[in-house]
């Protein structure tokens, strides 16, 4: 067990030098430069130009050689600091990211759980019920098949301007500050819905269609055939089914929490909705190295923390990867 | 009172038209009876094992019936058939290595199954301890997973399970295709003490391997596409075959300390006719060197001798 999750560690301590040095190169290997692009956002008068941007440079320490940015890099990040944000005039990436992380982990993960949770469950009621595999399961797959963005806006559309039942965007009323009183929070849940539906919907019919064929496999594997020939009842055999149909979906679960912020980004944008892919796309759209690499490196770390999550709920789950670790007994 | 079977017709839907696996097969196996059934791939021996106890959704019953102990078993009905099974008809299935579900302790599954058919566990543990012991299990693999037994521990618990609430009739299919031949002679064994001891009353043993049959079952059946051709006393039915297809099965089979340098082994010429547009009359008249005009009528599958019954006009 201990040689087992050293060597995870291990694989996953690679995986984040790998994935934060590529994380590095990235940016910088995209045409343009940020401290132009951002001097020129601003009136400055052109003889100043020459000294700021010097002043910048060396700010941003931009005017080192790769090598030694590269070092830089990993000094800093080991010290916990990610860098100062170009495009907000030098506010720290720590910051910057801190604040906009809790609207996309409160849209993204209680959409992923509950469309997972209740996807599974529907999944494999569907597998059993004839009309509800016929006429509902195809919904599903619109659902899942649909333009994310067309369902997006269709959903905002129907329910922000037709019905008039929730704000159309933003994370929260501009009118409002934010604070811990119940007017905030209610305010703060009604621009929650929009988002979280949309991406509920969507999600919602992937786990439904991977539950409902799983289970369908599961019931005609050998141990359901010989527990139904041992006349037990169905409702036991549903149970043992549905527990060995749900392993491959806690699997897609972890790529699912994995890529939280790439999920969330066109919602983000459709909605006006402050977190994290709004943030990266603004971190695109200004070069802005520091930000841009601070929001991969949480990317990392989450697809990371996840999949180590999801190997330790196996372990707890499946026995056959815990009789994998010790090597069996006969 | 044993398991009487009368012209049990059980066809398999395609898209190409019903397959007819049995068609017509009427046999009754009597109290404290091991019947051997055998024949080729796709003979109908193991639907005929499987439709006793479990149709499942691509076979359909078209007719005949199955009384056992004086019980009509509902085997066209699913959900009536359930109280039947494991209490009064219990299977070895073919595939008892992966008849365990990978993510359940077996003595839970166990305790799980019996719970789930309305016996207490507790009061059979003393019983199942003493059974796992008989097939030399240590009581251990209770608290192990599937995977973390040998194919032949496996088989040794399912054979165990299938049999732990002493059904009256049992259906051991195929369970001795997958082992090599000195854990066979082990299995065979075991069945005729589970017979012996009382666990069971009287058995199906479906096999195609006949020279197993012969170490265990008390009479034979031999099936030939979809229907009996005959049967007799294991004896009898070695040393005398009224069936044209019995002796050529037999005579295929190689014999204890006989050389064959000179001769060849012979086989049986062609093949099993398809089952989904049988030929009328005798279904072996195709292969058969016998055949004439006469076979084109069904034969009925009549006693010639007591206990010996055969399907052929040129038997009798």
């Amino acid at each position: 067990m201990r040689r087992y999750f050293g060597r995870k560690l291990l694989i996953y301590g690679l995986t984040f030098f790998v994935a934060a040095t590529i994380n590095w190169m990235i940016p910088r290997f995209m045409p343009g430069d940020p401290v132009q692009s951002l001097l020129s956002r601003h009136q400055v008068a052109p003889e100043a130009v020459p000294h700021l941007i010097a002043y910048y440079n060396a700010l941003f320490g931009l005017d080192q050689p790769l090598w030694q940015q590269y070092l830089n890099f990993w000094g800093s990040l080991l010290n916990g600091d990610l860098g100062r944000s170009v495009y907000q005039s030098g506010r720290p990436v720590t910051e910057v990211i801190l604040a906009a992380l809790p609207y996309t982990l409160g849209l993204l993960i209680p959409a992923i759980l509950l469309s997972w949770w209740a996807g599974n469950k529907f999944g494999a009621i569907a597998a059993r019920r004839r009309y509800l595999d016929n006429a509902v399961l195809p919904i599903g797959y619109i659902l899942s098949a649909a333009p994310y963005m067309w369902l997006a806006i269709m959903v905002a559309w129907i329910l922000g301007s037709v019905l008039r039942i929730f704000p159309i965007s933003g994370g929260y009323s501009y009118a409002l500050e934010p604070s811990l009183t119940w007017a905030f929070a209610v305010d703060l849940f009604a621009h929650w819905v929009m988002p979280f539906l949309s991406l509920f919907m969507v999600m919602f019919g992937g786990w439904a269609i991977g539950m409902r064929n799983m289970i369908i496999y599961e019931l005609d594997a050998d141990y359901s055939r010989y527990l139904d020939a041992l006349g037990a009842p169905s409702g036991l055999v549903r149970r043992y089914a549905f527990r060995n149909a749900v392993l491959p979906q806690v699997t897609g679960l972890a790529l699912q929490l994995g890529v939280i912020v790439a999920g969330a980004l066109v919602t983000e944008i459709v909605f006006s909705y402050p977190g994290l892919g709004k943030l990266l796309l603004a971190a695109v759209q200004n070069e802005d190295y520091f930000l841009l690499q601070g929001i991969f490196l949480f990317v990392i770390i989450g697809t990371l923390i996840a999949n180590f999550l999801v190997d330790i709920a196996y372990v707890l789950l499946d026995p056959r990867t815990r009789v994998g670790m010790s090597g069996g007994s006969a | 009172m044993g398991l009487e079977v009368t012209d049990l017709r059980v066809y398999y839907r395609t898209l190409a038209g019903d397959v007819k696996a049995l068609d017509g097969v009427t046999v009754a196996v009597a109290e404290g009876e091991i019947m051997g059934l055998a024949g080729e791939s796709g003979c109908g021996k193991s639907t005929f094992g499987n439709s006793l106890i479990r149709i499942d959704g691509r076979m359909r019953h078209v007719g005949g019936r199955v009384i056992l102990d004086g019980i009509e078993l509902p085997i066209a009905d699913g959900d009536a058939m359930r109280e039947f099974r494991y209490k009064l008809v219990s299977i070895i299935p073919q595939y008892a290595m992966s008849a365990l579900n990978p993510t359940r302790r077996i003595g839970r599954m166990i305790d799980e199954l019996l719970e789930s058919r309305g016996v207490r566990h507790q009061e059979l543990r003393t019983e199942l301890r003493r059974r796992l012991l008989l097939v030399g299990l240590p009581e251990a693999v209770l608290g192990r997973y599937p995977i973390e037994l040998s194919g032949g521990m496996k088989q040794r618990v399912v054979m165990v399970i299938s049999t732990l609430l002493d059904p009256s009739l049992l259906i051991a299919d195929e369970i001795t295709s997958a082992l090599d031949v000195s854990t066979q002679k082990a299995v065979s064994q075991t069945l005729v003490q589970f017979r012996d001891e009382g666990f069971v009353r009287s058995m199906i043993v479906v096999t195609h391997d006949v020279s197993i049959l012969y170490q265990v079952s008390d009479t034979l059946a031999i099936m030939y596409a979809g229907r009996l051709a005959e049967k007799a006393p294991t004896e009898e039915l070695m040393e005398r075959p009224l069936h044209p297809y019995t002796r050529l099965l037999i005579s295929s089979l190689p014999e204890m300390g006989v050389r064959f340098e000179e001769e060849r082994l012979a086989g049986i010429p062609g093949a099993p006719p398809s089952l989904l547009n049988p030929p009328t009359g005798c279904r072996f008249r195709t292969r058969c060197p016998l055949a004439d005009a006469v076979c084109e009528e069904q034969p009925p599958f009549v006693e010639v001798a007591p206990g010996h019954a055969v399907a052929c006009w040129k038997a009798t």
